[in-house]
């Protein structure tokens, strides 16, 4: 039972294989739990189905975008809200974690604590890869229509699965520092609305009022939108989007993933 | 370091969450194969101090050895020492308690089919063999107790901490709890287990230490608990009233000290507080010298509510909730 195990300045540490090791242990139990919920799957697919047929076909018609269909100019954005909307969960996985007592039996074993972590995330990935691909399917229902290489439409998706795995560290530091689960439920969200909104998500910003379009303009979601668009669609240049919108995603990784780390150590 | 003596050592814990004191210069030590019942009420310091020793909270001052290891300067090897079960019955209730107990094991790093082997004997012996593959949802708080212990008697871990492992479970499931617990120390498992219930304490454990406001206020056996407050109780009933004018002047001198004898003269019945524990059989003998019969004879001894009520001035229920 010592595997994965090195002594290291006098005191024992893991191996790490043995954190790599843990937290497919920990995915595993996750996806496991899911899996038993699927009521919870249809539900969570529903949802951004909802949103795409609201806005494609109420919105829709209001909204001037130009050259490009609104169908086209939509999928982009509300592919990249569903991202976001995935990974709220993972706060509120933790929040329950944490108030069952499931956490504290985690962090007394042997096991590497950031796997309980690892492990959450990486399954709100897994998840979330099959709730944009239905995504994807129900856009080429209603009109969606991507012109880009096949390679490009690969990275637009690769940037939005990278994308919706730095906002589940960001769900999970919040879920972890409010602890209470129904505070987590409300605190999760509030910050979401605002955000996808002042973006260019749903609408051109050109025609939001100077300071929201100035907030819009440096919104990472928007970036992250733009080099969605720009991959798909064509259009203005992906390029410099992308590579703002992972500096980005890289600065908000390095910023809360210790800060998740030191909530749950606290937790 | 691994020069120790007692698998368990804490000297002069302190814990305080900004300006609350929950342990205060706490110290005690278990020895091996032996249980220690940590006795206190809501807020004494109980669940603070099995998390200090489950290296879930760091304490402010003081040091705490288990196996040897310090808790704070490394906690991995007191992790692979300890198996902790509580009151929270920490299991996921989504999977099924086979699942739970395969997932320990695999975090035990235990490879695949020895996790599923070690999940399916520990089942058996919990006797949740039956439940085995339901979701744990679907379980009675007794049968989830049973799995939570079960998860952490996973490792096989010399010590174990259990945090007020009965409260709120049905007498039978706490019988079955507390033989679980009598075969463990059997086998030679250190445990120390926190309850506020004195019958608990006084059943399982070789020594108690009683707590409050985050320190040990005694600790000993749980017979020199009760003795050093005193002492039984002798109740006795004379069929003959008029008898006891003899009867209390000839056990004055076994009353024990602050104690006087105190009589019914109506009802015949007479209760001393005995100075020693031959007192009783010494009050026997010398009323039955004098011709006084005796309808009946009761002996209680102090419960260790008595003890608590005696320690602390208070009762052990009439405490404020614990800060956790």
């Amino acid at each position: 039972m010592s595997t994965g195990i090195v002594i290291r300045g006098g005191r024992q540490r893991l191996t790490a294989g043995a954190v790599l090791h843990d937290s497919r242990v920990m995915a595993g139990r996750q996806l496991r739990r899911t899996l038993r919920r699927p009521t919870y799957i249809v539900f969570s697919f529903i949802q951004p189905v909802i949103f795409v047929l609201l806005f494609r076909y109420i919105f829709g018609g209001a909204i001037d975008t130009g050259a490009t269909s609104y169908v086209n100019f939509l999928m982009p954005g509300i592919i990249v809200q569903t991202a976001i909307f995935g990974a709220l969960v993972t706060g509120l996985g933790l929040t329950e974690d944490v108030g069952s007592g499931v956490v504290d039996r985690l962090r007394s074993l042997p096991m590497a604590r950031s796997a309980v972590l690892v492990g959450r995330t990486v399954a709100d990935l897994v998840m979330n890869v099959f709730t944009l691909t239905v995504m994807i399917v129900v856009g080429l229902l209603v009109g969606f229509r991507p012109t880009q290489p096949a390679w490009q439409l690969g990275a637009a998706f690769l940037l939005v699965l990278a994308f919706s795995f730095v906002f589940s560290w960001i769900s999970a530091w919040i879920g972890l520092s409010v602890r209470n689960p129904e505070t987590a439920q409300s605190a999760g969200f509030i910050w979401v609305f605002p955000l996808t909104f002042a973006s260019s998500a749903f609408v051109p910003i050109a025609t939001m009022p100077g300071p929201v379009r100035a907030f819009a303009e440096h919104n990472p979601i928007t970036l992250v939108v733009d080099a969605v668009r720009g991959l798909t669609i064509g259009g203005p240049a992906a390029a410099g989007p992308a590579v703002r919108a992972l500096l980005w995603l890289t600065a908000l990784l390095l910023i809360f993933v210790p800060l998740t780390v030191h909530a749950f150590r606290r937790a | 370091m691994n020069t120790y003596t007692d698998p368990i050592e804490v000297v002069d814990l302190a814990v305080s969450y900004g300006r609350v004191t929950a342990l205060d210069g706490l110290g005690l030590r278990i020895a091996a194969g032996t249980v220690l019942g940590v006795l206190g009420p809501n807020g004494a310091g109980k669940t603070t101090l099995i998390r200090v020793l489950s290296t879930l909270l760091r304490p402010t001052r003081g040091t705490a050895r288990v196996m040897g290891h310090d808790v704070v300067a490394d906690p991995l090897p007191v992790r692979r020492s300890i198996g902790l079960a509580g009151q929270y019955a920490a299991v996921d209730q989504e999977l099924t308690g086979r699942e739970n107990l395969e997932m320990v094991g695999r975090l035990y790093r235990l490879p695949r089919a020895e996790a599923r082997r070690r999940a399916g004997e520990i089942l058996e012996r919990f006797d949740l063999s039956g439940a085995a593959d339901r979701r744990v949802g679907t379980y009675s708080g007794g049968m989830r107790r049973r799995l939570d212990l079960a998860a952490g008697l996973t490792g096989r871990p010399p010590v174990l901490l259990l945090d007020e492992p009965t409260t709120g479970l049905d007498p039978r499931s706490r019988q079955e709890l507390w033989s679980i617990v009598d075969e463990l120390r059997d086998a030679g498992t250190t445990v120390l287990l926190t309850t506020q219930y004195l019958d608990e304490a006084d059943r399982l454990a070789q020594r108690i230490a009683v707590i409050a406001a985050g320190t040990v206020i005694a600790e000993g056996t749980p017979d020199t608990l009760k003795a050093g407050i005193g002492t039984d109780i002798l109740h006795l009933h004379l069929p003959e009233p008029a008898a006891l004018a003899t009867a209390v002047p000839l056990l004055a001198d076994l009353a024990a000290a602050g104690t006087t004898v105190t009589a019914d003269p109506v009802s015949g019945d007479l209760t001393v507080h005995v100075s020693r524990p031959d007192a009783s059989a010494e009050a026997l003998r010398r009323l039955d010298r004098h011709g006084v019969t005796v309808a009946t004879i009761q002996l209680t001894r102090p419960s260790l509510d008595d003890v608590f009520l005696s320690l602390t001035g208070r009762s052990a229920t009439a405490v404020p909730e614990e800060a956790r």
